[in-house]
């Protein structure tokens, strides 16, 4: 498969008050045309600012891409027009959001919102567009589609308006479809019917996936790929069997020890990572685990900026951040 | 609901306890009233509609189902903060529904509740110190010096430094200050604490120190615990049984891993499937039941079995439009004995 998206040693700072914030610092991964691939990691890790990094959503100020380039489709997106980014945002990269209440325009009916990208994108007029919006929704499972499209988002549950989402986010036929925390504001029953509307559409158009989520369990069912982020910077990357069969790095292996099962048979205490993620406002010099890691006292590593941890190969498509204390030894 | 009786329901081996709390037929409606000057009562939400069950000493039970089925209603009307429509809450020989003032704040202290969101539920004027001393004041325990023991005790207990007592709520990060609410439901010793979603606003690794901790609190303090939530994965880990309800009724009720393992009603079935298991290998090969459609809205419940519209049979239901009842499957297993949901 060819590469469709690589984002090499992204950068993206935010200067406020308090300091420079390293939301994302220095992370490199790529997507294939066609792949899901899941961005893994707890709340401030990074994950949705390397997703808005793509679409250069960032606020400006306070916040920068100040490094890194990302390349899409043979594009260099930092360094497009604005005007040329705007025909790529909700053309060819389009972005499904967590909150389906707030990210809809509560003044415009559905049908107005879904025309309104492909009469932008692909120069349909009115019934044409209409068409496409009925066409669009019929595709999500919405029943009657034709009336719904002169309804308001109020008028819509949860789960519907999050399917309204999806198909506003394939109008266009997009390559790279972003989802930040698709499923997270949804009901369980209501999860699986989307997440099973995006499984499918985006195999039946050949879609690639960005999937953010902090759910390891939508991971193991979608993902192809993982890349399990901590403190703005990639720990582990390698695909989902990888990731979940053997974690290598201290974090992952917390991580997926942290989640109670439900097919666990016996009770178990679950195991937690002591202490909380590192404030960002501060430089991290060295591995930025090593707070919480369990061999802290014993740790040798490196604490230089220099020597911070590279992601090594240590099987085909399976890379871990190289700090000796954090890697499992074996 | 009256088949269901106070001493054969589900009990596990550890916890052949006495009963602690029994709810019989509770229904909580709120009124829906409209007109300009006169009020006039147009419809009710049937938020809890008819459920009942009994919490044992020292055990857990999980209360699961999706938003608006009335899991969170049933923690808060069970602690008379929303005054029951109908039905009994008996707590340690007591009827609730029937105390008032004084009477029932005595009771209070003895039932805490846990809040879900650790950063609306804590007032940011007041420190620690102040927040877990307020309940102490207002039953008037721990006079005195002994109050300032009492405080270093409860955050010791909660896993915070007793150095934090002066700093306020905002100074905390997200599982911290859950932890200064569990200090502040715990500081009057309390029997039986409602946890309504305690971790669901929190990220999984500090999740995980929470349930933990929640654990640790029940066997030092002997509490019993309602565990609201609707993350079934972590409802399983923690209960000793679950009840599931869907929109205002319980449909089934059982121990965890009887619930788990023999899931009877097709709600719960399609609940169990719908929750991704982390493990790709086990996670791609299982068979998911998707439900079709949207829960019904409270105002206007299907009659007979509320889950009749979402049903996979419903096509040939014969269900009728009598609303069912819980029916004991197997000892402590129970189910609402609609005829088209119930897998025999």
């Amino acid at each position: 498969m060819a590469r469709l998206l690589e984002v090499e040693d992204l950068q993206t700072y935010f200067f406020t008050d308090e300091g420079t914030v390293r939301a994302v610092d220095g992370v490199s991964w790529g997507i294939d045309e066609g792949e899901t691939l899941a961005l893994v990691g707890e709340s401030g890790c990074g994950k949705s600012v390397t997703a808005m990094s793509i679409l250069r959503l960032i606020p400006n100020p306070p916040g920068r891409i100040v490094g890194g380039s990302i390349t899409f489709d043979g594009l260099d997106l930092l360094n497009v027009s604005d005007a040329e980014m705007r025909a790529i945002r909700g053309n060819r990269i389009a972005m499904i959001f967590q909150e389906p209440m707030t990210s809809l325009n509560p003044v415009l009916t559905i049908g107005q919102q879904i025309r309104e990208a492909v009469q932008l994108h692909l120069g349909m007029n009115d019934e044409e567009s209409t068409q496409k919006a009925i066409e669009l929704l019929t595709m999500v499972g919405i029943p009657e589609a034709e009336q719904r499209i002169q309804d308001y988002p109020h008028q819509f549950s949860g789960g519907m308006r999050q399917r309204v989402m999806i198909a506003m986010a394939l109008s266009c036929d997009p390559k790279l479809l972003i989802a930040d925390e698709p499923t997270t504001a949804l009901d369980v029953t209501i999860q699986a019917q989307i997440l099973e509307i995006m499984a499918n559409l985006s195999s039946e158009l050949g879609t690639a996936v960005l999937v953010i989520t902090h759910n390891l369990g939508v991971v193991a069912r979608y993902a192809d790929r993982v890349n399990v982020m901590y403190a703005g910077q990639i720990v582990e990357s390698g695909s989902a069997v990888d990731i979940f069969k053997n974690p290598q790095h201290a974090y992952t292996r917390g991580l997926m020890a942290s989640v109670p099962r439900l097919d666990d048979t016996e009770h178990t205490r679950l195991a937690t990572i002591e202490g909380q993620p590192p404030l960002l406002v501060q430089e991290i010099n060295g591995c930025a685990f090593r707070p919480r890691c369990t061999k802290v006292s014993g740790c040798n590593c490196s604490t230089t900026k220099e020597n911070n941890p590279k992601l090594v190969e240590i099987e085909p498509g399976h890379w871990v951040a190289d700090c000796p204390c954090c890697m499992t030894v074996n | 609901m009256t088949t269901q009786s106070a001493t054969t329901q589900g009990q596990s081996e550890a916890k052949t306890g006495e009963t602690l709390l029994s709810v019989r037929g509770m229904k909580m409606y709120f009124p829906v009233t409209s007109g300009l000057f006169v009020q006039r009562k147009v419809a009710d939400v049937r938020a809890v509609d008819g459920i009942s069950f009994d919490v044992k000493k020292g055990e857990t039970l999980g209360l699961v189902g999706e938003s608006g089925c009335g899991k969170s209603t049933t923690g808060r009307a069970i602690l008379q903060l929303h005054r029951p429509t109908e039905g009994s809450v008996n707590f340690d020989g007591t009827e609730l529904t029937e105390l008032k003032g004084a009477g029932l704040r005595r009771f209070r202290r003895r039932m805490q509740m846990i809040f879900q969101d650790p950063f609306s539920s804590l007032n940011p004027r007041m420190s620690v110190a102040q927040i877990i001393s307020e309940p102490l004041a207002i039953h008037g325990l721990y006079k005195g010096a002994e109050r300032r023991d009492r405080l270093d005790y409860i955050l010791n207990a909660v896993g915070l430094n007793p150095t934090y007592a002066r700093r306020y709520p905002h100074e905390f990060s997200g599982g911290q200050r859950q932890r200064i609410g569990i200090g502040r439901a715990l500081a009057v010793e309390p029997d039986f604490i409602v946890c309504d979603e305690p971790v669901s606003a929190l990220d999984v690794s500090i999740q995980a120190q929470v349930v933990n901790l929640l654990e640790d609190l029940q066997s030092q303090f002997d509490l019993t615990y309602l565990f609201i939530a609707h993350d079934l994965s972590v409802v399983k880990h923690i209960s000793d049984r679950i009840a599931v309800m869907y929109l205002g009724h319980i449909v089934e009720l059982a121990e965890a891993d009887e619930l788990y393992l023999n899931p009877t009603h097709a709600y719960t079935r399609a609940l169990l499937s719908a929750i991704p298991i982390p493990d790709p290998i086990v996670e791609r090969e299982r068979e998911r039941i998707i439900l079709e459609g949207d829960v019904p809205s409270p105002l206007n419940p299907p009659k007979g079995c509320v889950f009749r519209t979402r049903c996979t049979k419903k096509d040939q239901c014969k269900c009728s439009d009598t609303v069912p009842v819980l029916e004991e499957v197997e000892p402590g297993h129970w189910v609402a004995n609609c005829p088209c949901c119930m897998t025999k």
